[in-house]
């Protein structure tokens, strides 16, 4: 079986961002981007399907501008056996994403296609379950373990009250949540390794694909910034404090 | 314009954050209608009703919708809303799974957690963390909402709301529910308590979380964690307070040996007022804590336990 694995290209989780002086995005000019986290367990899971027998090929996915490319052979790297970039300069939304995604499954054919259940620029937590919407697929999102069974997958997801078990038709798309699996790092002779396997580029017009953002953002704005309190030296003053000051207690 | 809240429940009684949905709603057109599916609904159906500004509720009774599956609810509420302007969803994990599924086969874009409705079609909402705050337009015909609760008052009950049922769409047959594995508490829910009590990595080891806890049942309050703490295994996933886990705004948020990441602050900056206990002095958390005590917890909460007793 084949898996697909996607892969986003986001400002590293580290970075503290800045919001441009304009208010019209977050500045990503000589920022350090990096592997959305959340798809780093998307194909720490692949790999381990293979190292199990449970999966043969793993793609790696990702849309974007050229430097996508790093990101795809940093799933190389980790162990997926090829990518595929559909490249753009264009902005990418979480719809015009799953298009794309679609019209590669239906080239590729895998049986399973595992993503991150969010990516942590916009925060969407969508691409996933609208990739499964369009195949008419079944979808397992925030997914914190899964077991493949006979053409179909036990899935245990993180839900408001706990964990819900549920399972689902394959093929499938899952959504990644983030005590799936810890994901690898790539070792020196894999990082070597991955430069040899094939990334295919595509255009999105080649797949018949229009990628117009559907939603226009009209600003973007730091958010209200909370002023430090005081420090206090004794619980008595704390509970003083949140009994007269603050009235919370 | 007419607006559909889809209300998640528990067969009883809709969750509590659908009369934060339908404040929210009502804030982008002023026919607010509620869709209630389940097997059995008829307790749930009621409680909708009950919401002030609810104008009408639908009851979609179908065994298929027993258990929220996704694959199954999408398309019925695809169905039917053909009929209105926008389709609202609490940004809950039932909101989050279902309406980008439904958004996908409407061919229309999903705005995610909006914290503000500046018009019907423009929103605000949080992105890298609520590091930033985009105002987004939407030029779609229909508009798929999901709402973060907490930013939005829950509407007052007393309404008396006709409820309208309709038939189900039977199931697709591409998922099947096994079963739940859901905390025991007594405690208040999280996203709705007055009080929070969090505890995080300074806790050292889930055993200490009992003293939390006590704290927690003095105070009549939530208990939440860090990312580090669930990650380490002290806690459940749900007790997760975060970017990736739950949002909370409580009157009261008491943080306990946790440093405040950006993911971790994210989740809880909207309260009124935090407090923050740490014996790091230089942690982050005490950048956004209204009070703050540099100091050893062990030492810290038995005694804040003991204070609060004596009030």
């Amino acid at each position: 079986m084949k898996v697909l694995v996607a892969v986003k290209r986001v400002i590293d989780y580290n970075v503290k961002i800045r919001v441009k002086a304009d208010n019209t995005g977050v500045e990503t000019a000589n920022v350090k981007m990096s592997m959305n986290p959340f798809d780093e367990i998307a194909v720490e899971e692949a790999i381990r399907m293979k190292e199990k027998g449970a999966a043969t090929e793993i793609i790696a996915f990702s849309a974007g501008p050229a430097q996508c490319q790093e990101t795809i052979r940093t799933a190389l790297a980790m162990g997926a056996d090829r990518g595929v970039l559909v490249q753009t300069d264009a902005e990418l939304q979480p719809l015009a994403v799953a298009k794309l995604m679609k019209a590669v499954v239906d080239k590729e054919q895998p049986g399973l296609v595992i993503v991150g259940k969010q990516a942590i620029d916009d925060d969407s937590n969508q691409t996933g379950q609208m990739l499964a919407a369009l195949l008419g697929w079944s979808q397992g999102t925030f997914v914190n373990k899964l077991n493949v069974a006979d053409g179909s997958i036990e899935v245990k997801r993180e839900v408001d009250g706990g964990l819900e078990n549920i399972k689902i038709k394959m093929p499938a798309v899952i959504t990644t949540d983030l005590r799936l699996n810890e994901p690898r790092y790539a070792s020196l002779p894999n990082i070597m390794k991955a430069k040899k396997k094939p990334i295919e580029v595509l255009a999105p017009d080649a797949l018949g694909v229009d990628v117009a953002p559907r939603l226009k953002t009209l600003k973007v704005e730091e958010p209200p910034k909370r002023k430090a309190g005081i420090k206090v030296k004794t619980v008595a003053e704390l509970v003083d404090k949140l009994k007269n000051e603050a009235g919370v207690i | 314009m007419a607006i559909l809240v889809v209300a998640a429940h528990n067969g009883k009684t809709v969750r509590a954050n659908v009369a934060n949905a339908v404040t929210a709603a009502g804030q982008m057109g002023s026919d607010v209608t509620v869709l209630v599916a389940g097997s059995g609904c008829d307790e749930a159906a009621k409680s909708a009703a009950a919401i002030a500004g609810v104008a009408k509720v639908l009851q979609a009774d179908d065994a298929a919708y027993a258990n929220w599956l996704a694959e199954d609810i999408a398309p019925l509420v695809v169905k039917l809303a053909l009929n209105y302007s926008h389709v609202v969803m609490a940004a809950d994990s039932v909101g989050k799974n279902i309406a980008p599924r439904v958004a996908a086969l409407l061919d229309v874009a999903q705005v995610s957690e909006a914290i503000q409705v500046v018009s019907p079609d423009t929103f605000v909402r949080p992105i890298y963390a609520g590091n930033a705050m985009a105002t987004v337009q939407t030029a779609d015909k229909i508009k798929v909402v999901t709402v973060r609760p907490t930013n939005f008052k829950a509407a007052a009950g007393g309404g008396s709301a006709a409820i309208e049922k309709i038939g189900g769409e039977g199931a697709k047959g591409l998922s099947s529910y096994v079963g739940a594995e859901l905390s025991k508490s007594e405690r208040p829910e999280l996203t709705s308590a007055k009080i929070v009590v969090s505890g995080g990595r300074g806790l050292a080891s889930g055993e200490n979380f009992k003293m939390l806890e006590t704290l927690a049942d003095k105070l009549g309050a939530g208990l939440g964690a860090s990312r580090a703490a669930v990650d380490a295994g002290y806690v459940p996933n749900d007790y997760q307070v975060g970017q990736t886990g739950k949002v909370v705004a409580p009157d009261l948020y008491i943080a306990i040996g946790i440093s405040g990441a950006i993911q971790h602050l994210a989740g809880m900056k909207d309260s009124k007022t935090i407090v923050a206990i740490n014996k790091d002095e230089e942690a982050p958390i005490f950048q956004v804590a209204d009070y703050g005590i540099v100091g050893d917890l062990f030492q810290i909460v038995p005694e804040l336990t003991a204070a609060v007793d004596k009030k």
